[in-house]
């Protein structure tokens, strides 16, 4: 009787005055708006874009979409102009991304210690990254400019009629092909550097100090510091910059290309990602084809990711 | 002759006892790589500010060869960027003249060029398209990602890692990729260029920003605060709202910013998932070519306005800065 009492007094205590969410509603409710929303705008159309590329559709006719297997597949991979369209996208991230680890590695040893108003000045370096990309490829249109543009003057061209017009891949009225790709190149590289550059200074900047102090005592040349110190351990963050940079030059590639030369002149410019939103909303709305081939960019992407996380874990193993 | 051990060294050590750093070829290699990174840095802006300058030209003066450093400045880029303008008569513009007293100045800067003003042009709906955009969209995308935050960070919540990663690599799509279904998706569901579908979009895309860059400012809270509220008698809720997002504050406003600057920048998904109504600055301005005559100034008007804040908001935030860019995998 007694024992009853104390027991139901007791839950009695335990039971909260006002009604309150457990923690696990309250993890629920917190998670599962974001996690909806994120497989409803990233999941699903993954999925139905993969459908679609089997299919022969088009967004603007009145038609229900019709199955032909791979027959958008094929048709990707035997059309001559994606091959060039491929090889174009490749040699610009291998151009790019190389040229920003070579200069943003440069430029993160040269900041590495502190000097008056270093912060001010590495902000400075920074602030490329931070505008948006199809602006930016305005406006480096203007800088291009052949005769009012202010770049080739800078590079020490006061005459028009012998300078190079990059934008139209021509020096001094002679064609020159792949000049409008290192056009882009370039710009790509002034405004993706300093990202490189950051990443490896946060690398640099978590190198204990006493492997030095040792390498010192023992007169170790610099040139052996930085290839048995720096270089094994900064490593990792450095394949963390090139994975990054990687996917955002098949990425991103598409702003600053639409905004600089859409592509032009002909298709000397013309990235994948340009080539997609072609077939895909201008023209004939090819569909179902540009889902294909977003599949196979996705495809790469995928591929080339795994390679450089298999190389980080080495190098991590390594180091 | 006094002993070293008597008087010390003779000039006291104050830069430090590491000899290879207070050498005198350190310093002047030290000197050296300063100066290389002031003129890298100042390399680097050199467009920008060649921006700056061409958005505050004449028309006559942005096509002269060679291009001019020293130029009279004239606010004519932002009057056209900003303003519709129709040409006038010749009695008009007479009348006009002799009031010029009564004109506001931009309405004196198109009389110059013999127009008059008839009101606000096409960019300024686009920019408050970007404001209400760009705006809602970061409340939103914060305001989720602070609450999945704060549960992926105190909760043992199964296969984490996994979750994360997910939220995470839906970022790494190609725009181009989703673009395609999505656009299908909101003409079917009437979202297609709607304010409100570029907003969940926005959110979406910069949710996995707020995600991953709130739950490292949280992690760093220690949970003791916490656990004393609620042994004190708060509820959950009320040690989220109390303690929690108090000491969060900082880093809430962080990554409001960096989903404030992607959301505003954002190109791609602007320029296939809207047409008229609600359309953004940057596809905007990136169209502006296309019309007509190449209006350079306001060209460059339109850039400078938009690239000011985002300038601004860096010089502000450059504490913050590495986290935002790399997602918070990387510690300050």
């Amino acid at each position: 009787m007694t024992s009853a009492t104390v027991s139901r007094s007791v839950s009695g205590g335990k039971r909260p005055r006002r009604r309150h969410l457990s923690d696990r509603a309250i993890q629920n409710l917190f998670i599962w708006p974001t996690l909806i929303l994120l497989i409803a705008i990233n999941l699903f159309p993954l999925f139905y874009s993969l459908y679609l590329s089997f299919t022969d559709y088009s967004a603007i006719a009145n038609q229900q979409p019709v199955w032909i297997a791979f027959e958008n597949f094929s048709r990707v991979f035997n059309d001559e102009g994606m091959w060039e369209i491929f090889s174009i996208t490749g040699r610009y991230v291998l151009f790019s991304v190389l040229l920003q680890l070579v200069l943003g590695f440069t430029l993160a040893m040269l900041v590495r210690e502190k000097f008056l108003g270093s912060g001010v000045i590495t902000t400075l370096i920074l602030v490329p990254m931070m505008l948006s990309p199809v602006v930016v490829g305005l406006f480096w249109k203007l800088m291009y400019n052949p005769t009012f543009g202010y770049f080739n003057y800078l590079i020490g061209f006061d005459n028009p009629s012998t300078a190079p017009d990059w934008l139209a891949s021509r020096f001094a009225g002679q064609p020159v092909p792949g000049l409008a790709l290192w056009a882009v190149i370039i710009v790509d590289v002034w405004m993706w550097t300093p990202f490189v550059m950051l990443l490896i200074l946060s690398g640099l900047k978590a190198i204990p100090e006493y492997l030095y102090e040792a390498a010192a005592i023992d007169r170790a040349s610099s040139w052996f510091q930085f290839w048995r110190i720096t270089l094994p351990q900064v490593a990792p963050l450095v394949m963390i910059a090139v994975l990054f940079r990687t996917i955002e030059a098949m990425n991103k590639s598409f702003d600053l290309v639409m905004g600089m030369t859409g592509g032009g002149p002909g298709a000397q410019t013309e990235v994948v990602a340009v080539n997609l939103y072609r077939q895909a909303f201008q023209g004939q709305w090819r569909t179902g084809r540009a889902s294909a081939l977003a599949y196979i960019v996705l495809i790469i992407i995928i591929a080339v990711s795994n390679l450089y996380i298999r190389n980080l874990n080495k190098a991590r193993k390594e180091g | 002759m006094a002993s070293f051990a008597e008087t010390g060294p003779r000039t006291p050590v104050t830069e430090g006892i590491r000899v290879d750093k207070v050498h005198p070829r350190a310093r002047l290699l030290r000197n050296i790589r300063a100066i290389l990174v002031v003129v890298v840095a100042l390399i680097g802006l050199v467009p920008v500010f060649a921006m700056g300058l061409t958005a505050f030209k004449s028309r006559a003066d942005v096509v002269s060869v060679p291009p001019q450093l020293i130029f009279e400045p004239t606010l004519e880029g932002f009057v056209f960027l900003l303003t519709e303008r129709s040409q006038m008569s010749a009695s008009a513009l007479a009348t006009a003249q002799a009031n010029e007293e009564e004109l506001s100045l931009f309405e004196r800067i198109a009389l110059e060029n013999g127009q008059r003003i008839n009101g606000p042009s096409d960019f300024v709906t686009r920019l408050r398209n970007s404001l209400i955009i760009a705006g809602g969209s970061t409340i939103l995308s914060v305001v989720l990602g602070v609450f999945a935050a704060y549960a992926f960070s105190r909760f043992d919540i199964p296969g984490k890692d996994d979750l994360m990663f997910f939220i995470l690599s839906t970022r790494m799509l190609p725009a181009v990729v989703v673009a395609v279904p999505l656009f299908l998706m909101f003409r079917q569901i009437g979202l297609h260029d709607t304010h409100l579908g570029m907003i969940i979009l926005y959110t979406v895309f910069n949710l996995s920003l707020t995600v991953w860059l709130l739950k490292g400012f949280i992690d760093e809270i220690p949970r003791e605060y916490e656990e004393a509220a609620l042994v004190d008698g708060y509820t959950r809720m009320q040690a989220f709202f109390k303690i929690v997002l108090p000491q969060a504050a900082t880093g809430i406003a962080a990554t409001t910013v960096f989903s404030l600057i992607f959301a505003w920048n954002e190109y791609a998904f602007a320029l296939m998932m809207t047409s008229n109504n609600a359309r953004t600055a940057p596809p905007a301005i990136a169209t502006m070519l296309g019309r007509g005559g190449i209006e350079w100034s306001a060209i460059a008007a339109g850039t400078l306005a938009f690239l000011i804040p985002v300038v601004i908001v860096i010089f502000a935030l450059r504490q913050h800065l590495l986290r935002g860019v790399t997602f918070g995998a990387i510690r300050k």
